[in-house]
């Protein structure tokens, strides 16, 4: 049990690191406070299971430090670390029984034959395959396999950490509703810290406390799955969270707001000051399509004109065009039973649910007295 | 559904059928011809029934030469398979390590048998040979002329130096297909070395193994050329094995019928020992 710190981690798989990109790992600094469960999400190649893969002592960072309640690790094994890991396909030991799989941690441990015998049989319940344990593992199906799998992980309750690569990846979806399940369970039961690397944000956030996002070696934003929503801290963190991700449009200051698709937004004094700051900066209006507002055509909205309704079953996405002439492509999400406009459209962006970022990083809006100061 | 039949697709069989029919069928067929008739010429033959066979079971020749044939292979096997096993394990796996290794394993079986025979032959004499004369000088008394032992020795290094890397590089092939994965979470299990090669390591190279043994196991029960270049056989019959006793009664004694009669018990004991290490090896894949 262990509260897990990153220092300045970076890692890069070649021993001349040039440039930024030769890094797996940018920078990170970051702490993962002990009996959590976090989800570590991000797509495929932006370095989550290298970064899990250095917390548990598998491969050494080129820089930074890891840190163990305090104590730096960098230099310590895996085994010395005790920090158990589930691997994102299954790994079994073929010749063992699925007993002697559960049981392998805890002899290697040199526990009790008692002390194993019910761990293994609480855990083998726990994850429904009690009834295999005197089976082979070499003749179970993928999808217990990985359940051996995970119980092996899940068997030792010393540990450090929990951490899982992407373990459901082999499991078909209705188990692996369940298993998640089972996981939270296992950890409101436990209180082990447990950190869950996907790219799936539904199973983050299911699983999860607080979630990491990570993003080309670095992690953007850390916060509950609503703060990822209601306020992403970088433009990947709008795109990669909600469905369908949110609506990002590059936008030009004005006098008294900002420029986009060839419209003007005017936006209030505290919003358009917080902007001016960024003025040199790439800036960018994101805002998601539950947020996008329907009326009437009229002054006070944007101009749109629909394009295509995609009718998902519990609601609609609208597929429209912001602008008359420089128009850009714009998605809106409504209930299933609102009334589907036809043709033009206005579009309302409330302040609240705007975000503006600048060299893709969210500027922070205070209030208007903050903005005083 | 009513399928069109064309029993003519069966000539498409034809060709494979006579390739096979000359390779394997008929030289075997006229070896089981052979056996069943004691021969003095081509027109001079009687037809002997099973009898060669009752014959060459009660012959204390045969046994002999095949306890010492059982005795030579299991030798064989026991050393080079571990061997091979620890020089896999003890390879690098990465860098200009890996060539280096491969080539030099590689270099003993791109040497034909005689040639392997005739180098230990001349290494091991006393007078001119390195080895035979340092092991003299030190005190050994080793003459593979005079003393059997040291003659059963010496094949048996001839055969370890010339095939253990066989043995080598198959383990090694198979040692690298294992994923890292099975490390790592070995490594998170906190397995011990040792745990790691009896539960990974050696559960994985299974396969592999079952090749190199079967492999050894029929080359080594077939070696003729290696003691027959050192000793021919001697000294005495302390070196003869199956293969020359089997030659000596064919081309030596012309004895066709009963030399055609051993080549097929010869035959059916590779084929059971063979199939005894298949089944040994694979029948744990079966329980559930």
């Amino acid at each position: 049990m262990a509260e897990i710190r990153l220092d300045r981690l970076a890692h890069s798989y070649s021993a001349r690191p040039g440039g930024p990109e030769d890094y797996a790992i940018r920078r990170v600094d970051h702490v993962w406070e002990q009996g959590g469960a976090y989800a570590l999400l991000g797509p495929s190649g932006c370095g989550k299971s290298t970064l899990l893969n250095i917390i548990s002592g598998l491969l050494e960072p080129s820089e930074g430090k890891v840190m163990y309640d305090g104590q730096e690790v960098n230099a310590l094994s895996p085994q010395q670390r005790n920090i158990a890991q589930v691997f994102q396909f299954p790994v079994i030991y073929d010749t063992m029984t699925v007993h002697d799989n559960l049981a392998f941690p805890l002899r290697n441990q040199r526990q009790p034959a008692a002390k194993i015998a019910d761990k293994v049989k609480e855990v083998a319940e726990a994850l429904e395959i009690a009834h295999l344990l005197h089976r082979k593992a070499s003749n179970l199906t993928a999808d217990e396999k990985q359940k051996v799998s995970m119980g092996r992980g899940l068997v030792r309750d010393d540990v450090a950490a929990i951490l899982f690569d992407e373990p459901l990846t082999v499991i078909d979806p209705q188990l692996k509703w369940r298993l998640r399940r089972k996981l939270k369970q296992i950890h409101e039961r436990f209180n082990i810290t447990m950190v869950y690397v996907t790219h799936d944000q539904l199973e983050a956030s299911t699983f999860a406390d607080k979630i990491a996002v990570m993003y080309e070696g670095q992690i953007v934003q850390f916060g509950t799955p609503r703060e990822l929503f209601e306020n992403p801290a970088h433009t990947f963190v709008g795109y990669f969270i909600g469905s369908p991700g949110m609506n990002l449009f590059e936008v030009e200051l004005t006098t008294d707001g900002v420029r986009l698709a060839g419209v003007d937004l005017r936006l209030s004094p505290a919003v358009r000051n917080a902007l001016e700051v960024h003025a040199g900066q790439r800036l960018k209006l994101g805002i998601r399509p539950e947020f996008v507002q329907l009326v009437e055509p009229g002054e006070s909205a944007l101009h749109a004109t629909l394009d295509l309704v995609q009718d998902l079953g519990t609601y609609k996405v609208l597929d429209l065009q912001l602008g008359t002439t420089d128009t850009k492509a714009i998605k809106a999400r409504i209930e299933e039973d609102h009334v589907v406009p036809q043709g033009e459209v206005g579009l309302i962006f409330p302040e609240r649910w705007t975000k503006f970022y600048a060299d893709d990083f969210l500027v922070e809006i205070h209030d208007g007295q903050d903005s005083q100061q | 559904m009513d399928k069109i039949h064309n029993n003519k697709a069966w000539l498409l069989v034809l060709p494979v059928f006579a390739l096979v029919a000359f390779s394997a069928i008929v030289p075997l067929m006229t070896v089981v011809n052979y056996s069943v008739q004691d021969i003095f010429g081509p027109n001079n033959r009687y037809f002997v029934g099973t009898e060669w066979f009752s014959q060459l079971l009660r012959d204390p020749l045969l046994h002999n030469s095949l306890l010492r044939q059982f005795g030579f292979s299991f030798s064989v096997l026991a050393i080079e398979i571990p061997l091979g096993i620890v020089i896999a394990l003890s390879m690098p796996r990465r860098g200009l390590g890996v060539p280096t290794c491969l080539i030099l394993l590689s270099l003993p079986l791109l040497i034909p048998w005689n040639v392997v025979g005739t180098i230990w032959q001349i290494i091991g004499r006393g007078d001119i040979g390195l080895y035979g004369w340092a092991l003299n000088e030190v005190g050994i008394d080793y003459n593979y002329a005079a003393n059997p032992t040291d003659a059963w020795i010496t094949v048996l290094i001839m055969d370890v130096w010339h095939w253990t890397s066989l043995v080598a590089l198959l383990c090694y092939s198979g040692l690298r297909a294992i994923p890292d994965v099975y490390y790592q979470a070995a490594r998170i299990d906190r397995a011990s070395h040792w745990a790691v090669f009896r539960y990974i390591q050696l559960p994985k190279l299974k396969n592999v193994l079952l090749i190199a043994v079967m492999l050894r196991f029929m080359d080594s029960f077939m070696i003729y050329t290696e003691p027959f270049v050192l000793t021919g056989g001697g000294p005495g019959t302390s070196t003869t094995f199956l293969s020359q006793t089997l030659t000596k009664m064919a081309v030596g004694q012309f004895d066709i019928g009963r030399a055609a009669a051993f080549s097929l018990i010869y035959f059916l004991i590779i084929l059971l020992v063979t199939w005894l290490f298949y089944t040994a090896m694979t029948h744990t894949d079966d329980k559930a």
